[in-house]
């Protein structure tokens, strides 16, 4: 065993050997090594946060045909250095008759709920939060319930209505979009037999699940933009018409947390969407060619994983930055009129066709499964279609009616 | 006195001072978040108990569906939120008299109980629990009946709930 193969183990054991040696006895250095461990985690996570600002501004700026934050450092790399000294200095304000505890509560708790979600992520095989968690799937809806309690309480204690209005919104929204978004976690906890996220990840040797759930990784997505509160899903900041929603009476460091919150939670979907459905921390399977096996490294696998969160907080972006907000009773209606119903049956399918399939040849699953969701996506497209048609008809006779008795 | 010991205590303390601050609190909203800190604390216990699949539906369920259903129903209903409630209502003394009933019953209960003395056994190497679970719920000699019957009680509490809201133009 060397550092190259597994890093943390020889780290903890040296460190071990220094705190024992020091006279601290060992359960005290063990618990200590793994406060250091968390911390070490949390860390690296908040400087990727501020790097993550940069790729954000960068990323909207070449959508937008503009060049982006260029002024400060190579590339304007230190511009989110300057951002958050800004934030820092600028005045913390607290509105008249705010409920001060709770109003300095949901910041914190809204960050929190974020950096837990990496709890469950495995980095690497040896590279586990919490071991042998076998709930990880159900572990992102529990932090995403504590992301929408603080919400609530930004928007309920910053007594402010367009506050109070955004928080209710968000709310709504994410209540509802976490039932797509459980149902599609069910689907590679199908094909893996168990919803620890290490297991799925070794599940996806030699394909990945995508190729296997098309329509379920779509899914997925479009659920988790709804839980980020993104566009085309960010009513609950809406500036046209709520001045920025919850947050609207933060200031400072505070609206900092919730900035910064948002920008890690989007790439941590992007890491979800990586894990689940491309494989996570593995190489496609390159890793496990005799003449590669110096792949098997934490560094490299780490290295992936964070490469596939990348692809996967850009597609979030590159949405976010191409598509206009929807009404929020369009919304909810496809959520709870499309979404839902088709992902239950995506669900039925899957784990009938998963029971026909389960002894043959890998590419006859691979193609049953594959043709499976575009059908499916195809006859829940269609349904739409006549559905959406149909009521575009009768508004429009509706106006022509109208019209009619105008003249 | 072990590590586990002293965490169990810190967190039954938590969860016993959220609860009491639940009943005592003026405020309707902070009462339902200390609910919120209450049922957290109970998801606590669950993971002391390596019981983690639990604990992750206590949050799931508690405090990301009922316990933000209380906080909508809340907001909904009052005109203002921020306004101070009497602390107790005339049903107090009927309350407390029942909770130190349970908390006595429960208390002679238990001592008659060998498990409360010893230890439990540790759970072996590989042993799946969510997988337990599962094959209990869904096997005949298992739960099944009572699982089937409780999701028909569901389904017909959803059902009832769209007839009442549904809008017959």
């Amino acid at each position: 065993m060397s550092f190259w193969t597994d890093p943390l183990k020889v780290t903890s054991d040296w460190l071990l050997g220094i705190f024992t040696g020091w006279g601290m006895p060992e359960i005290v250095a063990q618990i200590l090594i793994g406060f250091l461990g968390i911390f070490l985690l949390v860390a690296l996570l908040m400087v990727l946060d501020i790097f993550l600002v940069w790729i954000e501004r960068k990323v909207v700026a070449r959508f937008q045909d503009r060049i982006g934050p260029n002024r400060l450092g190579p590339w304007g790399l230190i511009q989110p250095f300057a951002d958050i000294i800004k934030l820092i200095i600028k005045e913390d304000t607290t509105p008249g008759g705010a409920d001060r505890v709770v109003y300095n509560i949901a910041p914190m708790l809204s960050m929190m709920s974020v950096l837990i979600l990496w709890a469950v992520i495995p980095l690497a095989p040896q590279i586990i939060g919490v071991e042998d968690l076998n709930i990880g799937a159900l572990y992102i809806i529990a932090a995403g319930a504590i992301g929408t309690l603080s919400i609530i309480m930004a928007g309920w204690s910053s007594n402010n209505k367009f506050a109070l209005i955004g928080a209710f919104r968000q709310v709504a929204v994410m209540v509802s979009f976490e039932i797509p978004m459980l149902t599609m976690l069910l689907i590679p906890t199908i094909f893996a037999g168990s919803m620890g996220f290490n297991a799925i990840i070794q599940a996806q040797y030699p394909l990945p699940f995508f190729l296997f759930a098309p329509l379920a990784a779509v899914i997925f997505l479009i659920a988790a933009i709804a839980e980020l509160g993104r566009a085309p899903f960010d009513m609950a900041e809406g500036e046209s018409e709520l001045v920025a929603g919850f947050n609207t009476e933060y200031s400072g460091m505070k609206f900092g947390m919730f900035y910064a919150g948002e920008l890690l939670h989007a790439f941590t979907f992007g890491g979800f969407m990586g894990i689940l459905f491309f494989g996570g921390y593995g190489l496609f399977g390159l890793e496990k060619i005799p003449a590669l096996a110096w792949l098997n490294s934490p560094f490299i696998h780490i290295f992936v994983l964070l490469a596939k969160a990348m692809f996967g907080y850009w597609i979030i972006m590159w949405i976010k930055y191409t598509l206009m907000r929807i009404r929020i009773d369009h919304m909810l209606a496809f959520n709870w009129k499309f979404l839902t119903p088709l992902s239950f049956v995506l669900l039925m399918v899957t784990a009938l066709m998963n029971a026909l399939l389960k002894g043959s040849a890998l590419w006859v699953y691979t193609l049953g499964m594959f043709l499976s969701n575009v059908v499916l996506g195809w006859i829940a497209l269609e349904v739409a279609r006549v559905y959406s048609r149909r009521e575009r008809a009768k508004v429009e006779g509706l106006k022509s009616v109208a019209e009619a008795a105008q003249h | 006195m072990t590590g586990e010991q002293i965490i169990f205590l810190l967190v039954a303390l938590f969860t016993l001072g959220s609860g009491l601050m639940v009943v005592i609190s003026r405020n309707l909203i902070h009462a339902a978040l200390w609910l919120v800190s209450a049922l957290f604390g109970v998801a606590v216990t669950y993971a002391l108990l390596s019981a983690a699949f639990l604990a992750v539906v206590q949050v799931v369920v508690y405090i990301g569906a009922i316990a933000i259903l209380f906080i909508f129903a809340v907001m909904l209903t009052r005109k203002d939120m921020r306004d101070q409630g009497p602390q107790m209502n005339a049903n107090w003394w009927f309350g407390a008299i029942l909770s130190v009933a349970v908390f006595a019953g429960l208390f002679f209960l238990l001592q008659g109980w060998s498990g409360l003395a010893g230890t439990a056994s540790a759970i072996p190497a590989g042993f799946d629990a969510i997988g337990e679970l599962g094959d209990a719920l869904t096997s005949p000699n298992g739960y099944v009946l009572p699982f089937e019957v409780a999701s028909v009680l569901l389904v017909a509490a959803l059902v009832g709930a769209v007839y009442v809201s549904f809008n017959r133009k």
